[in-house]
């Protein structure tokens, strides 16, 4: 099992390599989702379908529109020698983070031991052992979500509903007061 | 060129599965709280019975059926609608708290039902009706801001 999710994260490394490296940007844009369907395996392979699904559906999505974005747009990808000062900070910022994280790595709970197994009052064991019997819905996933744990589900709805508001806003055509020579929507169609 | 839709192979086929992707999608919403799904990945779905609507025929055929003002008030609709289902359980007697889970504590329905777990349908009812719409609009203002402001299409 740890050697089938090592090599899908090898696959998603080079994906994300091949997507920064390369210049042609349809190949940029399927590189990206590759590595979004590797998660997506991964996930299926810990068996979590709940999880599984909207990232499928979604980068499903993700590709349609970046793919119509970025094919009939006809932008220019920048060929040019990059800033070595720049670079080198990033280096040394990559390399103390890598450093730090080597320690965290070594306290970590070995894989498939999750916190509920570790620790005795843990939410997650009161949520699957009363789940069913306080909300009726068979689905525990669901239940937390929209039972016990329905806050962030309504904020999650309200980012949702913000960025589709600022988007429209920003990218209306016609202002709301009349200017001196009023144009056709285009919205209202 | 694209805007007018693809070739008939694509639109014929578009016609035969758009109702079973959105009979799919619903079936996703309302089954939330019994098997894997809910109205998120419900709500994209149905969202994407659109956008392949709109790369089949064309944006102008998509927006026949599914005008942007219609989207723009499913959207406030469904975020309303969360928000009411998650006020009324202040009210006293129902439970007094926010998110409180009346129905089911009112009237427990038998587990693995469709009609069981309250609230928990309804609120995936409101969210799929809210990102099915939101998503439809983020891919529309994608494609016609596109339009609108690409020089070649003016010329």
């Amino acid at each position: 099992m740890l050697e089938f999710i090592g090599l899908l994260l090898l696959f998603m490394v080079i994906a994300a390599i091949v997507a920064i490296e390369t210049r042609d940007l349809l190949a940029a844009v399927i590189s990206v989702t590759a590595v979004g369907f590797g998660v997506i395996i991964a996930f299926f392979y810990m068996r979590a379908p709940d999880v599984a699904i909207v990232p499928i559906v979604v980068e499903v999505l993700i590709l349609v529109i970046l793919i119509r974005a970025t094919l009939r747009v006809g932008l220019r990808t920048f060929i040019g020698n990059r800033d070595f000062f720049g670079m080198m900070v990033t280096m040394a910022m990559l390399a103390v983070i890598f450093l730090a994280g080597i320690r965290v790595f070594n306290d970590f709970p070995r894989f498939g031991v999750p916190v509920m197994a570790r620790i005795v009052d843990a939410p997650s064991r009161f949520y699957i052992a009363n789940g069913l019997k306080e909300t009726g819905a068979a689905n525990i996933v669901t239940a937390v979500l929209l039972d016990y744990r329905a806050y962030d589900t309504l904020g999650e709805a309200t980012v949702l509903f913000t960025a589709i508001m600022g988007a429209i806003a920003v990218i209306r055509k016609k202002a709301r007061k009349k200017t001196t020579e009023p144009e056709v929507s285009e919205w209202e169609e | 060129m694209a805007d007018k839709g693809m070739t008939p192979i694509v639109k014929t086929i578009t016609g035969w599965v758009k109702g079973f992707i959105m009979l799919f999608g619903i079936y996703i919403v309302l089954y939330g709280h019994l098997t894997p799904g809910g109205g998120f990945a419900g709500g994209v779905i149905l969202a994407m019975v659109f956008v392949l609507l709109t790369l089949a025929y064309g944006r102008e055929e998509a927006l026949r059926r599914f005008r942007i003002g219609v989207a723009s008030e499913l959207d406030s609709i469904g975020a309303l609608m969360f928000l009411v289902i998650a006020i009324l359980g202040i009210a006293g007697t129902l439970g007094g708290k926010f998110f409180t889970n009346y129905i089911a504590k009112a009237n427990p329905g038998t587990p693995f039902e469709l009609f069981s777990a309250g609230i928990i349908p309804l609120c995936n009812i409101a969210i799929a009706l809210k990102v099915a719409s939101s998503l439809f609009l983020v891919f529309i203002l994608l494609v016609l801001m596109r339009v609108i402001h690409d020089p070649r299409e003016k010329a």
